[in-house]
């Protein structure tokens, strides 16, 4: 009744290829920017700010990195874990080095040592393909957590071995470290986020994007088309791993707030990561924030949800119930829709168009 | 229509390993020559050191090179429960791990329970057994012509239910193995040679004994039965299998009991080493650089693989682990792997990946 | 009106209301302590029989005694699997429900939380894991490390080792073996044993195992017959202990040689080896075994009463009375916070001070029904730890029994590289706080 595109005509080609075409979409966009931005805040508490919209927006990016290689370029990856933590301790370091600089400048750059070193694990794709380069790249996840342990120079010489998030502030508001409001963190993630998904959004609907689809649905066939494969392939690790990197390092800095960061960006989170851009959708950007509230949020909101609406469940059977559910809503998801919370979605609009009238 | 893959690598003889032999004969030449001008440097202790450390102490060697074997014939067996399914289902089964835990736990909480240990044997395969059967009713059957992705990721949510389900059922405190009530030998045969002592774990002979009978009986089932036939048919083609009558639900519900069972006796030897707990879930990652340097689909690619992996990261660790602090058994094995993908990207005995337009 | 906004927006706003009813709800006639504990995961094994004597001693107080100084304690678990991530969600929900006392239950948890406690003012209760260096209460008012840290622990095995060799002088030229987790947790013993290695001479050996090899050690203890190290400390948890004893005997190291750090020293871990682990040791400072009246009050009260979540054979280990000893720490913090503030329900701040001027003699240990459970602690406004002694256990092939006497850590050499380390901490991160809170009186 309410979502009709009927009466909005076209009349430039920019219009007929924009990424939101119809009025309603963009009018939902703005809301639920609005909503973010304003809503959250307002109605959130602390608990709610830092165990759920936090991490999900953390997840959202990692999972919209991930999901630029292995959604548009279809190479799979396990370590993007691994390549989260480059970010994470490549920030570190950069805080020690330039005390004084913009600390979310420093999260962006830390994106792109992680890009570095992504190329540089990418270079196996050219050869390997399929489930073989999945299990290849958890060379890097091995290896680089290994490092993250090994190499005191990255963690400073710790004695612990653990990072700590330093006191930086933009304009007199502390942005990390332990004084920062969980308000003020969110913030600055939901505008990272915001940033980078308008960003991955340009890209993925451009020359480079088409390019990276072309590679995924097939490669011989793209490369006789004229698509530099190694240009290609790199270029999607590079992408992938400055997102995956910047998540990183929000996740330590903003997040986590310094700690034992060799065993956070462990092979779990790898997996978690892969899950989240299945569910949620491959090669789609909104199925990204679907994965991250599945996989992220839905264990938290079940285990804190639950006991406060009036279900008694305590400590490890409520773990225990936990996995079970997430197990079978993960298969439950997969035989309704098996593209993902992506596509659901789009049947929702469809089906939407015509309500109440079906046709 | 044209074979794009037009540049076969069919024989291991052909150019491509000629080529990188020649490169790793030069490669090592020149480390060694560097080594012995270097005199007692960094490129001594790479190049030089270790090798004389073996020399110096064969008894510690044949130790590593013994713990490295046994090692890998527990990849392997690991490795198979994959291979076994991949095989016939191509679906990349996440869950394989968490299988050895639950069969292994299954097994010891019977045992636990008051049932005399063979029979918790047969009770736990009778459990194996409905697992399988649930998960195709279940899981596979609505999934069916999905792309391996989804597959893949379908396993997960079996492994997730099946930590839930397993730690609310049996609790998540570590078990003992019930290896003397199984008749699993116990203690050491100590060797003195090479000028020490080599000692030979019973349960090691056991599971190497053990395991190569597996093999072997899988061989067997797989060459000469209806059912193996049948299985080998499906790995070939789903359609073709179809359409001469053999039904994949009951072949699926097979290679899913026959993992099961690959499992159970991961989960006693695996078990017997160490104990029954949900940390073993981590070890069957170790399975995986088994899997890609053998091939998905090759069973003896999974042994060949295990046996490479197990000895290599076991040589590895102990000679040259101390010169970067140790621990470096983590990934040494994906490295040992994808040096041998990038030779050949399908794995030392998996099919051949043609790719056609 | 778009109606995928709008179900967007209900799907947020039930999300929202979910959250926010885990929000305070504190009566007033009751204390809240929040604790972590970990049932699940790879790490369940140890976590569980800990978590079970915590919530078990709290039940008896209050089923006993009415809970402390007649203030009902409603005591929380929450269920973190050893996983960070989780442990900050603990962290939360112990945050929002104004809890007067967080116990991590993980050096990664502690590590996450110390940052935090100050600001939101809530004491953390490390009990001898952690980070060592928050044993400086003048930099760390907010974090507590009773009864000793893992720097004391290390140094305590040193003087074991030179105990057996027969004095200080005879470690010369010995070498030692460090197995440890390669994490934080099991790093934090390397830099006071390094220091140690070098006044007193002897070598010290590194042997990481990786979270994901706990239960691979093959060829660590390959390097470890290379090496033949005199001693072995273990700084090991969960899966890694019984892999690590088996194997030991698989090796032929004498186990008698090879100690564990408190945390190796469950009932599970030894028993793993079979007859031949009797002789293994591990610090402790927590006696083993149920004839102690605590433990008797506990069973009576709560565990024949069908209120406890730990089979009955179970009561007694070692691990399960680790945790009573736990909840006993908090129980005295909150005990001697009524005294200090004069107050029934207090607040964070007041446990605080409870916790800085606690001191548990052994007259008091007796009234608890503790007497030759525990050893004296003792915290003091700028010492967090105490610094307390430890023992050496011995596994006799079904028990853990009491093998050495009460051993003092090397505070001379401790408590220097402490300040250093904490200093350290306050520099890397800046703006860090200077102590405000001002020291008792009465300490």
């Amino acid at each position: 009744m309410f979502y009709r595109e009927a009466g909005q005509f076209k009349s430039t080609y920019t219009a007929d290829m924009a990424v939101f075409p119809i009025l309603q979409d963009r009018i939902g966009i703005a809301v639920i920017l609005l909503l973010a931005f304003v809503g959250v805040p307002l109605i959130g508490n602390d608990f709610f700010t830092t165990t759920v919209m936090i991490p999900f927006l953390v997840f959202s990016l990692a999972a919209i990195g991930l999901n630029i290689l292995t959604g548009y370029t279809g190479l799979v990856s396990l370590g993007t874990a691994a390549f989260m933590g480059v970010g994470a301790y490549s920030c570190y370091k950069m805080t020690t080095w330039w005390p004084d600089m913009n600390i979310i400048v420093l999260i962006l750059v830390s994106g792109l040592f992680s890009a570095a070193i992504g190329v540089f694990f990418g270079l196996p794709s050219l050869r390997i393909k399929g489930f073989y380069l999945a299990v290849a790249t958890l060379a890097a996840q091995f290896f680089l957590q290994w490092a993250f342990v090994r190499v005191p120079w990255l963690f400073n010489y710790n004695a612990s071995g653990a990072i700590e998030v330093p006191l930086r502030t933009v304009f007199g508001v502390p942005i990390t470290g332990a004084t920062a409001s969980p308000e003020t963190r969110y913030f600055v993630c939901l505008c990272l986020v915001v940033v980078l998904t308008w960003l991955a959004s340009n890209i993925v609907h451009g020359r480079i994007g088409r390019s990276w689809m072309a590679v995924r649905d097939m490669d011989i066939a793209a490369e006789l088309m004229g698509i530099k494969l190694l240009n290609a392939k790199l270029l999607a690790f590079a992408v992938s791993s400055f997102y995956c990197g910047v998540a990183g390092a929000m996740m330590i800095f903003l997040w986590y707030g310094g700690g034992e960061a060799a065993d956070v960006f462990n092979i779990r989170l790898s997996f978690n990561v892969l899950f989240m851009v299945i569910i949620g959708g491959l090669g789609s950007l909104i199925g990204s924030f679907f994965g991250a509230m599945f996989i992220a949020g839905l264990p938290t909101i079940l285990k804190f949800g639950l006991p406060a609406i009036g279900i008694p469940l305590a400590g490890a059977t409520a773990e225990h119930i936990t996995f079970m559910l997430v197990g079978a809503l993960i298969i439950f998801f997969l035989i309704v829709e098996p593209h993902g919370l992506a596509r659901l979605w789009q049947i929702a609009k469809q089906k939407l168009r015509t309500w109440p009238f079906p046709y | 229509m044209s074979d794009v893959a037009a540049r076969p690598a069919p024989n291991l003889l052909a150019n491509g390993w000629v080529k990188t032999g020649l490169i790793l004969v030069g490669v090592v030449a020149a480390a060694i020559l560097g080594a012995r001008l270097d005199g007692s440097g960094t490129l001594y202790k790479i190049f030089i050191d270790p090798f004389e450390q073996m020399v110096s102490a064969p008894d510690l060697l044949v130790q590593t090179i013994w713990e490295g074997l046994v090692t890998g014939v527990l990849y392997a067996l690991i490795a198979l429960g994959f291979v076994l399914i991949f095989k016939a289902s191509g679906v990349f089964n996440f869950a394989q791990g968490i299988m050895v835990v639950f069969a292994a736990l299954t097994l010891v909480g019977l045992h636990e329970k008051g049932v005399p240990a063979f029979l918790a044997v047969i009770l736990t395969l009778g459990v194996m057994f409905v697992l399988a059967v649930t998960i195709e009713r279940v899981v596979l059957r609505p999934l069916v012509n999905q792309p391996d992705i989804i597959l893949f990721m379908a396993t997960f949510g079996i492994t997730y239910f099946l930590i839930g389900f397993g730690e609310s059922v049996f609790g998540g405190s570590p078990k003992q193995m019930i290896a003397d009530q199984l008749y699993l030998p116990k203690g050491a045969i100590d060797l003195n040679i090479l000028g020490g002592l080599v000692s030979l774990q019973k349960i090691d002979i056991a599971a190497a004994v053990i395991a190569s009978i597996m093999i072997a009986a899988l061989a067997v089932f797989f060459q000469y039965t209806r059912i193996g036939r049948a299985l080998r048919a499906v790995a070939d083609s789903h359609k073709a299998a179809l359409s001469v009558g053999i039904s994949l639900n009951q072949i699926w519900v097979i290679v899913w009991f026959t993992a099961g069972i690959v499992a159970l006796i991961t989960g006693i030897m695996w078990g017997a080493r160490s104990d029954v707990s949900f940390a073993l879930e981590i070890v069957a990652l170790k399975a995986l650089p088994v899997l890609i340097l053998g091939g998905f689909t090759s069973i003896p690619g999974a042994i060949v693989g295990g046996l490479i992996i197990g000895i290599g990261e076991k040589m590895g660790e102990f000679y040259w682990g101390p010169l970067v602090g140790g621990g470096i058994e983590s990934w040494l094995a994906y490295f040992i792997a994808l040096g041998f993908l990038l030779v050949r990207p399908q794995g030392l005995f998996g099919d051949k990946i043609i790719e056609r337009i | 009106m778009k109606t995928t906004t709008l179900m967007k927006g209900a799907a947020i706003g039930a999300l929202l209301a979910a959250g926010a009813l885990v929000a305070p709800a504190q009566a007033q006639d009751s204390i809240y302590v929040a604790n972590n504990a970990y049932r699940t995961g790879p790490f369940a094994g140890s976590g569980t029989p800990i978590g079970d004597g915590m919530r078990d001693y709290m039940a008896m107080l209050n089923a006993r005694d009415g809970g402390i100084g007649g203030v009902k304690i409603v005591f929380e678990e929450c269920e973190t699997g050893y996983d960070t991530k989780k442990s900050i969600e603990c962290y939360e929900q112990a945050k929002s429900k104004n809890t007067v006392i967080y116990s991590p239950w993980s050096t990664g948890a502690t590590l996450a939380a110390i940052p935090r406690a100050h600001i939101d003012k809530i004491p953390i209760l490390s009990m001898a894991y952690g980070l060592s260096a928050s044993a400086d209460g003048n930099a760390f008012p907010w974090v507590f490390i009773p009864p000793l840290t893992y720097w004391d622990g290390a140094s305590i095995m040193v003087r074991h080792m030179a105990a057996e060799l027969g004095g200080m002088d005879k470690l010369k030229g010995k070498k030692l073996g460090l197995i440890h987790l390669d994490a934080p947790y099991g790093k934090e013993p390397i830099p006071v044993l390094e220091a140690l290695a070098k006044k007193y001479g002897f070598e010290l050996k590194l042997y990481p195992v990786a979270a994901a090899d706990m239960q691979n050690q093959g060829s660590l203890w390959l390097s470890i017959r290379r090496d033949r190290p005199d001693y072995l400390y273990n700084q090991g948890w969960g899966a890694m202990n019984p892999t690590a004893v088996k194997e030991a005997i698989k090796n032929n190291f004498p186990i008698a040689k090879l100690v564990g750090v408190w945390w190796a020293g469950g009932d599970d871990d030894a028993r793993a080896g079979g007859p031949e682990a009797k002789g293994y040791k591990s610090l402790n400072f927590n006696a083993a075994g149920a004839n102690f009246p605590v433990i008797q009050d506990i069973i009576k009260h709560v565990v024949d009463k069908g209120g406890s979540l730990a089979p009955k054979e179970k009561v007694g280990e070692n691990l399960y009375n680790r945790g009573v000893y736990n909840s006993m720490l908090v129980a005295e913090a909150i005990r001697n916070a009524q005294i200090v503030s004069g107050k029934k329900v207090v607040t964070g701040e007041d446990v605080r001070r409870g916790l800085e001027t606690l001191n548990i003699t052994e007259a008091r240990l007796k009234e608890l029904g503790m007497e030759g459970f525990a050893n004296p602690v003792k915290i003091a406004c700028g010492d967090h730890s105490g610094h307390n002694k430890a023992y050496v256990a011995e596994w006799d092939g079904t028990k853990w029994t009491k093998k050495g006497d009460w051993m003092e850590p090397l505070k001379d050499e401790v408590r220097p590289l402490i300040e250093a380390a904490a200093k350290d901490y306050a520099e890397k991160n800046t703006g860090w706080p200077k102590r405000a809170e001002a020291c008792e009186k009465s300490s």
